[in-house]
């Protein structure tokens, strides 16, 4: 077994033999005869060249995307470049050389120019000035560029890939990707990620002697492995085929809606942390995010975060995702969660101390910093607030008098904010459970925090291994308040969800959907396996 | 002749395809245009790969001149495509 190394572009594994992709070498005559003829043949050249480049831009739109096929679209264009034409032109014409030492020579000086620059993006489009170059001499010299894949499906090897050659790859022949060369800022790069084709760049350990041999494409490890061992072969494969299950349960159930067999349809949405977690919530389809935890911006930031950056942060959030609902979560720290530049007191009780919306009804400047910028973001997508750790109604009339001050003070200032958002409430205190009929007249939607819920509840503390014994995380005096939660709830007309880890329990799914629960919250990867459960089970029929 | 700055915000810069975009959108108009890097390097807006050249980065001020007949409505029909696009 050999072991080769490289820089992982894309996640997963690809299993078969070795393909080497050789680039198509030219051999180009100097001289011409008749400068005229010349001149003709690279225009007609360049023509055809600018009608492959759109072809490749709707293949890639197809199969990649807009931002993929962008690239082909500036290739399009990059060939009306006059500096360019003319260089060429004045080769054929003074020189007296031919139409693909024109070509060569005109393009490899722009390649060179880009290759000099600093910047590594600018850096990466000789790549595509020599792709056009290759597409020019390959028109010129009538060259097949079809036939280079070989025709059983292959892990391809290749010393670079210019963008065209990816694009026009067959799929359906194509395992995985190895360059020797290559940048992640390459449209190969970027194509391979669309894609999602494991692929492996800057290998420099490539060898001609690989040609058909069996090999494994370890994305997750950036590793190449040819000629692996059995155990090595068995792990992987197992890998292997645990992603096709998940790709298969994506493609079976992207794009459904939640719907039970009987009809019935809630809404899943996911949890995230911050703005890096948005890519997850559209990879795995959740139809918006039910809980936003917004201490990211407190926690990842040395001091108290300024208005403008929690603004840019929601903003950015609010934006990708439009037109889902993203409900973000006021400030929720202090007991697990404590932050130096807060100088918060150390507490004997922590979990039942100062925390959470209590900090922030104390602490009003830095509450109004928040809610200013969630109004400011409030513009540029669906926004939903959510308070916690709320127990009485006098906290939530407060915290909505307090936005409503927001409001009147952005108006004053001219700024704009949504007419249109949602206010919520978590209820994960026994107290707000037993109070919800009040509670649900102040708020369109409650989210239930069901591991706060569980730890008040049953005075359990959730960090505490030695309590293992004790705890029951389905115990019945918790179900009990999730379903009076819900029903009071629906009494006012106000929706109810669960953002707790209960939601994503697949073993609790039927009894929610019993309760009536309208939306679970749960990490991205749990959204499509529930939709999976929420759509077998038939509500007209009794529990099994 | 109309001249003025524009600081570009795109993470990438003036990268190929908006360049690409704003060669169409100069090209329409008949007056000149050039556009200067921080450097003061400077190249004619209407070729692609000229542009490219100056390899300007997000955060980079650029100076833009219009020169011609049309330069009132060419310098506000490519100072609304930078702010839009870059």
């Amino acid at each position: 077994m050999q072991v080769a190394t490289g820089i992982k572009i894309v996640n997963g594994i690809a299993i078969g033999k070795l393909h080497i992709f050789k680039a198509p070498v030219y051999e180009i005559s100097e001289a011409a005869a008749d400068p005229i003829e010349e001149l003709a043949r690279f225009e007609q050249a360049r023509l055809k060249v600018q009608e492959q480049q759109h072809a490749l831009y709707e293949k890639a739109l197809k199969e990649a995307g807009e931002d993929s096929a962008g690239i082909f679209e500036a290739h399009e264009m990059m060939l009306d470049d006059d500096d360019l034409i003319d260089a060429c032109k004045m080769i054929m014409t003074e020189q007296k050389k031919s139409a693909e030492y024109a070509a060569k020579e005109g393009f490899d000086n722009v390649a060179e120019m880009f290759r000099e620059m600093d910047d590594p993006y600018f850096q990466a489009r000789s790549a595509d000035i020599i792709d056009l170059k290759n597409a020019m001499l390959d028109v010129l010299l009538g060259n097949d560029t079809d036939s280079l894949q070989g025709t059983e499906p292959s892990i391809l090897v290749a010393e670079d890939l210019a963008p065209s050659e990816t694009v026009k790859l067959d799929k359906s022949l194509l395992l995985g990707l190895v360059t020797r060369e290559g940048s992640s800022n390459s449209h190969t790069a970027i194509l391979a990620r669309s894609m999602n084709l494991p692929t492996l760049i800057q290998c420099k350990s490539i060898e001609d002697d690989w040609e058909g041999k069996f090999a494994i494409l370890d994305g997750y490890n950036s590793c190449l492995y040819i000629e692996p061992t059995q155990d090595l072969i068995d792990s992987l494969t197992a890998r292997r085929n645990e992603d096709l299950k998940k790709e298969a349960l994506l493609q079976e159930l992207k794009g459904k809606t939640n719907t039970t067999v009987d009809g019935k349809t809630i809404r899943v949405f996911a949890n995230i942390g911050g703005p890096a977690d948005i890519g997850a919530v559209q990879q795995n389809d959740a139809e918006g995010v039910g809980l936003f935890r917004s201490e990211f911006v407190y926690l990842n930031s040395s001091e108290d975060p300024s208005e403008d950056s929690q603004f840019q942060a929601y903003k950015r959030v609010l934006e990708t995702l439009s037109p889902k609902l993203v409900i973000i979560r006021t400030c929720d720290i202090g007991a697990d969660k404590t932050i130096d530049y807060m100088n918060l007191d150390k507490e004997e009780n922590p979990a039942l101390g100062y925390r959470a919306i209590r900090i922030c009804l104390t602490r009003k400047d830095f509450f109004k910093r928040q809610l200013r910028a969630l109004l400011r973001a409030s513009v540029y997508g669906k926004l939903g607030i959510m308070f916690p750790m709320i127990i009485s109604l006098r906290e939530v009339r407060e915290c909505k008098e307090i936005l409503e001050e927001c409001k009147r003070e952005l108006a004053n200032e001219g700024v704009s904010y949504s007419k249109d958002i949602e206010i919520g409430i978590m209820i994960e205190t026994p107290a707000a459970a037993l109070c919800a009929d009040e509670l649900a007249e102040e708020v369109d939607f409650f989210s239930l925090g069901t591991n706060d819920l569980t730890q008040y509840t049953c005075a359990i503390d959730r960090q505490n291994a030695k309590l293992e014994p004790f705890s029951d995380t389905h115990h019945p005096a918790v179900l009990r308040l999730i379903q009076m939660t819900i029903e009071a709830g629906h009494r006012h007309g106000t929706w109810v969800g669960i953002c707790g880890e209960l939601g994503a329990d697949p073993t609790l799914t039927e009894t929610f959907l019993r309760m009536g629960v309208d939306e679970l919250s749960v990490n991205p990867k749990s959204v499509l396996p529930l939709r999976k459960i929420i759509r077998s089970v038939d509500l007209s029929k009794s529990q099994s | 002749m109309k001249e003025f700055k524009f600081t570009v915000t795109d993470p990438v810069g003036i990268h190929a395809r908006p360049a690409g975009l704003l060669v169409k959108a100069v090209k329409e108009h008949a007056s000149t245009v050039m556009i200067e890097n921080k450097d003061g390097k400077a190249a004619d807006a209407k070729k692609l790969l000229a542009l490219m050249g100056l390899g300007i980065k997000q955060g980079d001020e650029i100076t833009v001149k219009v020169d011609g007949a049309d330069e009132d409505a060419a310098a506000a029909a490519i100072e609304a495509f930078l702010k839009e696009n870059l």
